[in-house]
């Protein structure tokens, strides 16, 4: 498999598009190519986090300032970022744009993915967290604005799935 | 050294900053010197108030930021050292306020106490360059002014007893706080872009 830079652009695409200068981020093999845009975009604030629970503090610090921001992270993050979602952005009324690399589903060659992203729909589901899954390059950008509004509009974590289909050539 | 007798003596200072503090005792003795629209209580999420700051910081170059943190917080968010040291925010000081204790939580001794780990020696390690491990009224003092004064990163690791308010409790829901102090800092942002 490899990562799709096609498609790594056309939701970068999707991220400017809706305003975002500020992403934070940790390092997963398909947020690759995302990750390189946004180091090169001059005009693009990119912190990588030691674990990604830090990011759910700086993503509400960034809101507070008014600041639009999404983090990329791979569902693994979510899994070890679930307190700060809950016990910060959900009890605080703080939105998160969360664009999550769903890894270890359908066509996962490797098995130390494969719990996790068993885990990571239902997960979404007990949290309340409203999530859609993003496959067509072509209606990529039009999900991430759809999550980054709903995110603002409902004060609430948001998580759009960027499945194989999207990620990999 | 008492950490209430601590933020008092700093209070004057913090009027014209974004503070933010960690749960408990430490958030309940900065309120109950007066509440300001300019602080921040995160009352749960435990080892996030430095990342908060660190966002603040980053994304608002303009304001001042402080995070009252504490040994127990820190422990729980270690990463965030080294975060803040990557992308060292000049207009951020994190102050430590290391009791030893879990005191909020039943005042189980921390990782720190008796001197086990070295908060100081670990945000140091992290690559921050202006750490100050301080144990007086004075030391804290004037380890607070010069962070203010100096426009870099700072972090300030303060020994403190383990003790804590005899009471908790503040008329501010926690949302009511996180609304409030957004609107403060787009009306202070608004204020800005109008004088300039």
């Amino acid at each position: 498999m490899t990562v799709s830079l096609d498609n790594s652009k056309a939701v970068y695409q999707g991220i400017k598009d809706v305003g975002v200068h500020f992403i934070t981020a940790l390092p997963e093999t398909w947020l690759v190519y995302l990750l390189q845009l946004a180091e090169e975009d001059p005009e693009m604030r990119l912190v990588e986090v030691a674990k990604e629970e830090e990011a759910i503090g700086i993503a509400a610090g960034a809101h507070f300032t008014g600041t639009p921001h999404v983090l990329l992270m791979q569902n693994h993050g979510f899994l070890a970022a679930i307190n700060g979602i809950v016990s910060l952005a959900m009890l605080y009324r703080i939105p998160l744009c969360m664009l999550i690399a769903h890894r270890g589903h359908m066509g996962e060659p490797y098995p130390w993915h494969t719990q996790g992203g068993i885990v990571t729909e239902p997960i979404l589901r007990a949290l309340n967290i409203p999530f859609d899954y993003a496959r067509d390059p072509k209606q990529v950008g039009k999900q991430i604005k759809q999550a980054y509004t709903y995110s603002l509009s409902a004060l609430s974590p948001v998580a759009l799935l960027l499945s194989r289909d999207l990620m990999e050539d | 050294m008492r950490r209430a007798k601590c933020i008092e003596a700093i209070y004057p200072e913090l009027q014209d900053k974004l503070v933010v503090t960690i749960m408990g005792a430490c958030a309940q003795e900065l309120y109950d010197l007066g509440h300001c629209e300019n602080f921040f209580y995160l009352q749960h999420a435990m080892g996030l108030a430095s990342s908060i700051g660190l966002g603040l910081a980053l994304s608002e170059p303009a304001e001042k930021v402080v995070v009252m943190d504490g040994d127990g917080s820190v422990l729980m968010n270690l990463g965030t050292l080294t975060t803040l040291a990557r992308y060292k925010p000049a207009n951020l000081t994190h102050i430590i306020f290391d009791n030893g204790s879990l005191l909020s939580t039943g005042g189980f001794a921390s990782h720190t106490t008796s001197g086990i780990t070295d908060l100081a020696a670990i945000a140091r390690g992290a690559g921050i360059e202006n750490v100050a491990a301080v144990s007086t009224p004075m030391d804290f003092i004037g380890a607070v002014a010069d962070a203010f004064e100096r426009d870099e990163l700072s972090v300030i690791v303060a020994k403190v007893e383990a003790v804590g308010p005899d009471h908790f409790g503040m008329d501010l829901k926690l949302p009511e706080n996180a609304f409030r102090f957004e609107r403060y800092i787009k009306e202070r942002k608004q204020m800005r872009e109008k004088l300039s």
